[in-house]
């Protein structure tokens, strides 16, 4: 990385290398995509991200070539590619099933894209060759696909479409058939490559753990629509809406009627019975509007005595604890039956816990560990 | 597994059904005797005349060069009509295309012959072996579409899009990707068509000519004037060269499924 934070997209003076203009796709009475507005940047780590059936598969198809938009414009380099077949765009795709040829060598599986683009042979070996290197693959190069590891497979996919040396190249849940270990592992080796070629990479998974590893933005989709396109760590820490926030990791979502103080302060009245909250926010509340506070259970502090600084307290009761190994998650009941999930780190071996079941407990957050969000 | 004394008995008695009658129309091919139903020992006398036998020998060579065209041609055809149906996507009239073409299936073949030859007298055809071709490809390209179709339903759309993404045209991808992982379904699609030309006897004598005579026609003929040991020996030949051909149709259908089987567990194994 450059010394420099890279955001392309922070930058006016800088072009998209691709941009969805107004772009609406139908299937028959379906809507997949729609009216989608989108820029991504060069040398961009972009991911898709959303639940099954939110368009984002089609978003990438869309740029593959495979399929065209009913109604809008996708623009590569600023030139619309809604003319180019697939075999003419300088995108290339890695399927989620890989689709590698199985009657053809790991070799001349790579080789494959080089080979139609008639590279003379010296240029076409050296080049395989370096794909080879950069997958680890070099002791595979004769073996069929049937004859490796489903990690191995997917390298191969991943070194058939970084040959082309591709403008963009396309990523469909790339990791989705690999055990949680070497997923992790295979993360760290795309990001590693993604910054040694220097190609603009674009992601669709499902998975938002791998969308926040890898990506430099996520976009988090839902029927069609981007709900938010922001660099992993705002998407976490400022979701703009309920949506966003639920889907990304870990949240309460407290429901209540704002009351706006000075200085951004708002009081929230969220239950008959229960103090009100206070929460920090730049965006402007109504008096009596319905608002929403997000907030993760690891910034909720768990204590057995009524803490005396933070500005929300609330008491409860433990009723469910979630022990993760490195993290302990506390469900907490209020007394008017709210379930408050509140997640504290096991710094130290724990021979005996702290809190445990039917313990009445104190949880506590200041005004600006939260999002309050309306919608 | 032991089977039970029904299950032998079932097994004998169908087995019997099928096979008697071959086994001894074998048997006696090898008869010494020149009266058909009267064995007189073993001998392969039969088998040396009918090398000497100039109609049957010419007969055989034009059952071989029909069969060699018109299941080449069949192949073909069926292979262009399953991959659209499978691969077409839906247009107008697909379902009852796809009827259409297995209609033959199941027309009695007297019809289909009858068809052909007034087609053929229609158009002004003259009949012999072009006219046996062109029949025989009609009736055996819709098995081969069959074949071929249900290798194509099952194979990974993915594998096209990813040659097209990797620069391929439309008909480079089917070359180069398609064809190679379907062959074997084209190919046992082949051997069916093959073995049906070579046996095939309404079809053939409807839409042949004097210049033209198959095998199958040639010994229904020769029957007509008497069974004689010559013609055992004939049969016994066809049943041996379309046994090879059906047990080699099933065998590179069935390689191919077990290499299939073996690369989908080396890729659970793997994950």
């Amino acid at each position: 990385m450059n010394s420099t934070v890279f955001a392309p997209w922070d930058d006016p003076d800088q072009k998209p290398l691709i941009r969805f203009r107004n772009v609406t796709k139908k299937f028959g009475e379906f809507v997949a995509i729609d009216n989608l507005t989108l820029d991504i940047y060069e040398r961009e780590f972009f991911a898709l991200l959303g639940p099954s059936g939110c368009g984002k598969t089609t978003m990438m198809r869309m740029l593959a070539g495979f399929e065209t938009p009913t109604s809008g414009q996708i623009e590569l380099n600023g030139q619309n590619i809604a003319p180019v077949p697939p075999n003419k765009r300088a995108v290339n795709m890695m399927f989620q099933s890989y689709a590698l040829f199985p009657h053809l060598t790991v070799w001349d599986n790579i080789a494959f894209g080089l080979k139609r683009e008639g590279m003379e042979a010296g240029k076409l070996k050296a080049r395989v060759e370096e794909m080879l290197r950069l997958t680890r693959l070099e002791r595979f190069a004769k073996r069929k696909p049937h004859q490796i590891s489903g990690g191995q497979r997917q390298r191969v996919a991943l070194a058939r479409s970084l040959a082309k040396a591709p403008t963009l190249l396309l990523l469909d849940e790339p990791l989705g058939a690999l055990d949680a270990k070497l997923r992790q592992d295979t993360q760290f080796e795309l990001m590693d490559i993604q910054e040694k070629t220097g190609t603009t990479f674009v992601i669709v998974t499902h998975d938002q753990e791998e969308a926040m590893t890898v990506a430099s933005r996520v976009a988090v989709m839902d029927e069609g629509r981007i709900m938010q396109v922001a660099t992993p760590d705002r998407i976490y820490e400022m979701p703009n809406s309920v949506y966003v926030a639920d889907f990304i990791g870990d949240v309460n979502i407290i429901e209540g009627r704002a009351t706006p103080l000075e200085e951004g302060q708002v009081r929230i009245d969220w239950a008959e019975a229960q103090p009100p909250l206070f929460a920090t926010t730049s965006a402007r509340f109504d008096a009596g509007q319905t608002c929403y506070l997000a907030i993760r259970p690891e910034k909720i502090l768990i204590t057995a005595d009524q803490p005396q600084s933070n500005d929300n307290a609330l008491r409860g009761k433990v009723v469910d604890i979630a022990y993760l190994g490195n993290l302990s998650t506390y469900h907490v009941a209020l007394a008017d039956g709210t379930i408050i999930k509140a997640q504290t780190a096991n710094t130290r071996r724990i021979a005996r816990r702290t809190f445990t079941w039917e313990d009445e407990v104190w949880l506590s957050w200041t005004a600006t560990a939260g999002v309050l969000l309306d919608r | 597994m032991r089977l039970s004394w029904f299950n032998v008995v079932s097994l004998t008695l169908g087995f019997a059904f099928l096979y008697i009658p071959m086994v001894i129309l074998v048997i006696f091919s090898f008869n010494e005797s020149k009266l058909v139903t009267v064995w007189a020992g073993f001998s392969t006398k039969w088998y040396g005349e009918l090398l000497q036998n100039e109609a049957f020998l010419d007969a055989a060579w034009v059952t071989i060069r029909v069969a060699v065209f018109s299941s080449t041609l069949a192949t073909i055809l069926g292979t262009m009509a399953a991959y659209v149906l499978v691969r077409g996507g839906r247009f107008m009239g697909r379902t009852l295309f796809s009827g259409m073409i297995y209609a033959p299936l199941v027309m009695p073949e007297v019809i289909t012959g009858l068809s052909l030859l007034l087609l053929f007298i229609g158009i002004g055809l003259d009949r012999g072996v072009l006219t046996i071709v062109l029949a025989h490809t009609t009736f055996a390209m819709c098995y081969v579409s069959v074949v071929v179709s249900s290798r194509l339903v099952t194979f990974d759309r993915s594998l096209e899009e990813a040659a097209l993404d990797l620069g391929c045209s439309p008909m480079q991808a089917f070359r180069l990707v398609t064809l190679p992982i379907i062959a074997p379904a084209v190919i046992s699609g082949w051997l069916l068509a093959f073995t049906l030309s070579l046996d095939d006897l309404v079809i053939a004598s409807f839409t042949t000519g004097p210049s033209a005579t198959t095998l199958p026609i040639k010994i229904f003929s020769a029957v007509r004037l008497g069974v004689s040991p010559e013609i055992n020996a004939l049969s016994t030949i066809m049943i041996g060269i379309v046994t090879v051909g059906v047990i080699s149709a099933s065998l590179v259908s069935k390689q191919a499924m077990v290499r299939q089987r073996r690369e989908e567990q080396a890729a659970a194994r793997a994950q």
